[in-house]
């Protein structure tokens, strides 16, 4: 809540106490004679919802009533009726959107997680065009500095740079996120959105061959991140052939599995690879031997030994790997 | 090596959950077994005294919603409204076995009845703007009281056009007149169609186009394109998928992948990769992995035909109806009928059912005949523990909750309770569990409720029959 609406709230007058409101007549919460889950407003609540009521079934497009709706917001800022008249009195007043977009800047740091004022910041964006863009972005990026995987403003996020721009800085922001984080799976999130989308970098074909070095160097650090593997998958749209066709792939899996870490998900890559057939290097034969039981037989295939030891290290999992195993292609 | 927040986060929570493991483990065997039971009375009260009055900490109860930072990492699918709360208690009471008295559930009916628009849907309270989350809320709430006052009381007319109104050029559905498009706007206007019997291939067209452009390189599903793929939205939208028929479309290789890695050492599920252990994704994760278990043959094929194509051989198109190993239901056995099941593992006949613009009613048996199937998969993740976390560390004396240091709510309740059920039936729901499926004494057994709409599933068959004889 912005510090203007909350001392305009600590010195409220009721609204039946204003002069501008005397023509109107509140129209009270149609919850019959026997409401279940009742809830038990506040006085200021429900005549500030009796007014809006009157109001919005009035269809009044006045500047008292885009007041009223701001007194409402301020009582609960996840009434998208309340919303949704506002942007209909807001049009036809022409307000200037500027200001609406302060307005809903005070909300959001009070509130940052409902879908209202995401929605309404999006509609007030579009409304303005790509002078907002730079501000849109860094507003985000505020509301990330206290939560950096908001799920709302990385939709927000995404969206202005899609359909405002302002892409130039975004690749450098996400190493900054994921320097700060490498667990951060929305920075992540964010990098595969970069590279695939953003007109100034020429798609995942031109990015690719960095970003696997990105990954691949992420992976080496902390073995353990899921993210960082997902990552490297996803910039072989889980095309399971071209995984297999890099050797970089088969190299980090390796790497992990001969360093003694937590090999997890170098074994669930590995797995994937065998699945398509992929033959093998005498290191990556070796690794795996290295680290199977002796319970594994001898006889089974080299991706079936893999399931069997995540069965076995990974035993949240057991009925997963178990199932993978069945359906290893023979 | 300094811990990022990410980390310092997840560690603060393993502590936690694991202090209280280990302190149950520690318990002398009868003390130790109480904790393993289902406080069903104390639940059941809660839930009952809420839907006649919220206490006073809900005096704020819309400005607290639309905070809802205490429920930062759940997926508060949408908060206000009254609907939910009704769905959230009603549901739970009725999972458990239990329900409302009649005068309560009169009372749930009229209430609803006023929050129901009279140009179609439901909105958050009498007065309010129909929206398809609260109708979502409203309609399952209506089915699970059942009966035919209760079930008369929608008006399907008006719902169907506003449905249409609320569906958007790309083939997705605004929330409201003038709200977000996103995948739990198309989830929940296609989940009430169908059960209602009103879906067809108006509503449905290009949502499957919508829904697939939002699975992420990760394997689950985002709420928009380009989004992190997220528990929530991954169940909306593959049960949203698998309702229109179109769940081949997506990746559920990877798809099931990213699923099975959600669940964590806390042995709860996670919504995204590398966040917090939440309860309610009991439901979102633990319903997900219940549908794809009744994917099988789709799952196979996408297993096996590209396999097959890579190496140059033919793929085997009869792959689904010759899979002898595996009966779908025993009203599917011709080659080329055609039963939506046959759709559902048939995927290459898809496209001639979207042409087939004059068969709405074969639609419409999707989610019945979904669960009519047999299940020849084994359960995806580890059920067990899912319910050692819903036990010891989700539920409190009343209530239930997101993780151990944050309070009981209605939604948590409602979400963990559904995914406790999944667990009890591994996703076969036609025979009784048998006791080493239920953590705890046998008596913790709650009712099966049926994936793809997470209804009770007695009161999914009521509504069903009662919908397809009221044309």
């Amino acid at each position: 809540m912005s510090r203007k609406i909350k001392e305009e709230s600590r010195a409220r007058v009721p609204i039946s106490q204003r002069a501008e409101w005397f023509d109107v007549r509140p129209v009270p919460q149609d919850d019959g004679p026997n409401p279940v889950v009742p809830i038990a407003y506040t006085d200021e609540f429900t005549e500030t919802m009796d007014y809006f009521r009157a109001v919005y079934l009035a269809d009044e497009r006045s500047p008292r009533a885009l007041q009223l709706t701001q007194e409402a917001i301020s009582f609960n800022s996840g009434n998208y009726t309340v919303w949704q008249f506002r942007r209909v009195i807001l049009e036809a007043l022409n307000v200037d959107l500027h200001e609406e977009l302060e307005f809903v800047t005070g909300i959001t740091r009070g509130s940052s997680k409902n879908y209202q004022i995401w929605h309404h910041r999006r509609w007030i964006a579009e409304k303005l065009g790509t002078d907002v863009a730079g501000r849109e972005l860094v507003f985000t990026k505020e509301i990330f500095s206290q939560d950096a995987k908001n799920y709302h403003a990385w939709s927000h996020r995404q969206w202005v740079l899609q359909c405002l721009g302002g892409w130039e800085d975004e690749l450098a922001y996400c190493d900054e996120l994921l320097e700060d984080d490498i667990f951060n799976n929305s920075a992540w999130n964010q990098r595969y959105f970069v590279i695939t989308r953003s007109p100034l970098l020429g798609g995942l074909e031109a990015t690719k061959d960095s970003e696997v070095a990105y990954a691949v160097k992420a992976i080496l650090a902390k073995p353990e991140n899921e993210s960082s593997w997902r990552y490297l998958r996803g910039l072989y749209n889980n095309n399971l052939s071209s995984l297999s066709e890099d050797p970089r792939v088969a190299s980090v899996c390796a790497d992990v599995l001969k360093s003694g870490s937590d090999y997890v998900h170098a074994l669930n890559m590995v797995l994937d690879l065998l699945c398509r057939c992929y033959e093998p290097s005498d290191e990556l034969k070796n690794s795996i031997d290295a680290i199977s039981p002796d319970s594994c037989s001898s006889d089974s295939s080299l991706a079936q030994k893999v399931c069997h030891i995540l069965q076995i290290v990974d035993p949240m999992r057991a009925n997963y790997w178990e199932w993978r195993k069945s359906s290893v292609p023979v | 090596m300094v811990a990022t927040k990410t980390q310092e986060e997840q560690w603060m929570v393993q502590d936690q959950v694991f202090r209280i493991y280990n302190l149950v483990c520690n318990l002398p065997p009868h003390a130790q077994s109480v904790n393993f039971e289902i406080r069903r009375d104390n639940h059941v009260e809660y839930l009952t005294k809420s839907l006649k009055q919220l206490g006073p900490s809900f005096a704020v109860l819309d400005a607290k919603y639309s905070l809802s930072s205490s429920h930062s990492s759940s997926f508060y699918v949408l908060a206000q409204g009254r609907p939910w709360l009704c769905y959230w208690i009603i549901h739970s009471i009725a999972v458990m076995g239990d329900c409302i008295d009649d005068k309560l559930e009169n009372d749930v009916v009229e209430f609803l009845n006023r929050c129901q628009d009279p140009n179609g849907g439901y909105g958050g309270g009498p007065g309010q703007m129909p929206h398809l989350a609260t109708t979502y809320a409203a309609v399952n709430t209506l089915i699970t009281v059942g009966g035919d006052i209760s079930l008369s009381s929608i008006n399907r007319k008006t719902m169907y056009e506003f449905f249409l109104r609320m569906k958007d050029r790309s083939g997705g559905f605004r929330m409201h007149d003038g709200g977000e498009i996103d995948v739990r706007a198309c989830y929940t206007a296609i989940s009430v169609a169908s059960v209602l019997n009103i879906l067809d291939h108006r509503l449905i067209e290009n949502v499957g186009d919508y829904i697939s452009s939002c699975q992420t390189y990760e394997g689950g599903i985002a709420g928009e394109p380009g989004s992190e793929a997220h528990g929530g939205y991954t169940f909306c939208g593959l049960a949203a998928m698998v309702l229109i028929n179109d769940v081949h479309r997506l990746d559920l290789p990877s798809l099931i992948n990213w699923l099975v890695f959600r669940q964590g050492v806390e042995c709860g599920f996670q919504g995204r990769t590398n966040k917090l252990v939440d309860g309610c994704y009991s439901f979102w994760q633990g319903g997900t992995a219940a549908i794809i278990q009744r994917l099988h043959m789709i799952v196979n094929e996408q297993l096996g035909v590209s396999y097959i194509l890579e190496h140059g051989s033919s793929a085997n198109s009869d792959n689904c109806s010759t899979d002898s190993d595996c009966p779908v239901g025993d009203q599917v056995s011709e080659v080329g009928t055609s039963s939506p099941v046959n759709d559902i593992c048939r995927p290459e006949q898809e496209g001639a059912g979207i042409s087939n613009a004059s068969h709405p009613i074969e639609l419409n048996n999707t989610g019945d005949n979904f669960i009519r199937g047999n299940v020849c998969m084994k359960p995806l993740f580890n059920s067990m523990a899912l319910q050692q976390y819903i036990l010891l560390c989700s539920q409190e004396e009343a209530g239930f909750r997101d993780k151990p240091g944050k309070h009981r709510d209605h939604y948590h309740t409602c979400y963990v309770l559904s995914g406790l059920s999944i667990c009890h039936y591994n996703g076969i729901l036609q025979t009784p569990p048998l006791p080493r499926d239920i953590l705890g004494p046998y008596s913790n057994l709650l009712e099966p409720v049926h994936p793809l709409f997470n209804i009770v599933l007695d009161k999914y068959h009521e509504a069903r029959e009662f919908f397809a004889r009221s044309q």
